[in-house]
């Protein structure tokens, strides 16, 4: 700090003194951090609702329960396009890392359609369990069920907006370092959506057919 | 710590535009060790339900919850790089924060309701509540 003031005492009331060290520590990749609150903060939201679910996913109001509502083999599908698309946005970082403009969009635009699958399968269950009167408004344990997988589903559907945004931006200006910062981000994301959903197949569906 | 961290804000420029310097470098074995971990943890816990394996409703419970616990840490480290390291342990300190907040949050939500709901239950010999009757 003395070193700033007499170096701007030496170069005369031209130049504007500096308030703030110039070589202020700063972490070396302070969005990752930042973004990580984000998601940790997302983490708190999904834990509401999961206690919600906790609290009222036995209340079935003379209704169907979970039992008679889930069809498990469809979950297992839905569940390994989720898998396999955390797999699909591992290699397209891998050749992002290689720096191969076209495999790293190849590989981004696989795990975009296995989201699309598992959004698509999600809406033909969410529209299967309307089509049998089991809305969210027939019974407690099927408000909480529908806006804790809803929430999840909105997370994959912007997601999904986010990959096709990156993916012009990357066919557009290449792997530049804002697109890379840019990729990071959504494969955290992405990777933490999947972590999600394995709290809600195991306690909403695999518990709730006990 | 922060010793590193000066070094690391010091020694690079401010604008660095290397290609590979953000985020954690991935390996291909890294992210296939996990998915492979991950397929097996996902397949025993629909395997163990679907096939109808474990009677008793707890222990099916209990086994399910520690197949979710272990695959989610199995995701944290494969495919979100998690360490002590990254950020000069900054990003772990913060999922510290989180898991906790969310045990206490999880775990006292339902410890009350259940005891909420436990002690609304209509007794067996008493007369039902009296706010069914209108009041004059």
């Amino acid at each position: 700090m003395s070193e700033l003031r007499m170096n701007a005492g030496a170069a005369g009331a031209i130049e504007p003194r500096d308030y703030h060290l110039a070589e202020e520590p700063h972490t070396a990749n302070g969005t990752a951090l930042g973004f990580w609150l984000y998601l940790m903060s997302d983490c708190l939201i999904f834990a509401a609702l999961f206690a919600t679910y906790g609290v009222l996913g036995r209340s079935y109001a003379a209704g169907p329960t979970g039992a008679d509502l889930f069809d498990l083999p469809l979950v297992a599908m839905n569940t390994a396009f989720l898998l396999l698309s955390s797999i699909t946005f591992g290699f397209a970082m891998l050749k992002k890392q290689q720096n191969q403009v076209g495999a790293t969009l190849g590989w981004l635009a696989v795990t975009g359609v296995l989201g699309l699958c598992f959004l698509g399968l999600e809406l033909y269950e969410f529209s299967h369990l309307l089509h049998q009167g089991a809305g969210p408004g027939r019974s407690a344990f099927l408000s909480s069920f529908f806006t804790l997988v809803g929430t999840h589903g909105l997370h994959v559907t912007f997601g999904l907006i986010w990959l096709v945004v990156l993916m012009l931006q990357i066919s557009k200006h290449g792997l530049t370092h804002e697109n890379n910062r840019r990729l990071m981000c959504l494969s955290m994301f992405w990777h933490f959506l999947d972590v999600v959903w394995i709290g809600v197949f195991t306690f909403v569906y695999l518990m709730g057919v006990l | 710590m922060s010793a590193h961290d000066i070094h690391a804000g010091g020694a690079h420029d401010a604008h660095d535009d290397h290609h590979h310097d953000v985020g954690p470098h991935s390996t291909f074995s890294g992210y296939m060790t996990g998915f492979v971990l991950s397929v097996i943890l996902t397949a025993i816990p629909f395997w163990l339900i679907m096939a109808k394996v474990i009677e008793g409703r707890t222990t099916a419970v209990l086994v399910l919850g520690a197949f979710a616990i272990v695959q989610i840490l199995v995701h944290m480290y494969y495919f979100l790089h998690m360490n002590s390291k990254i950020e000069a342990g900054w990003t772990l300190l913060s999922t510290i924060f989180t898991v906790v907040f969310v045990v206490i949050a999880l775990s006292g939500t339902l410890w009350v309701m259940f005891h909420m709901n436990a002690n609304m239950m209509p007794h067996h010999g008493t007369p039902p509540a009296a706010s069914t009757t209108p009041q004059p």
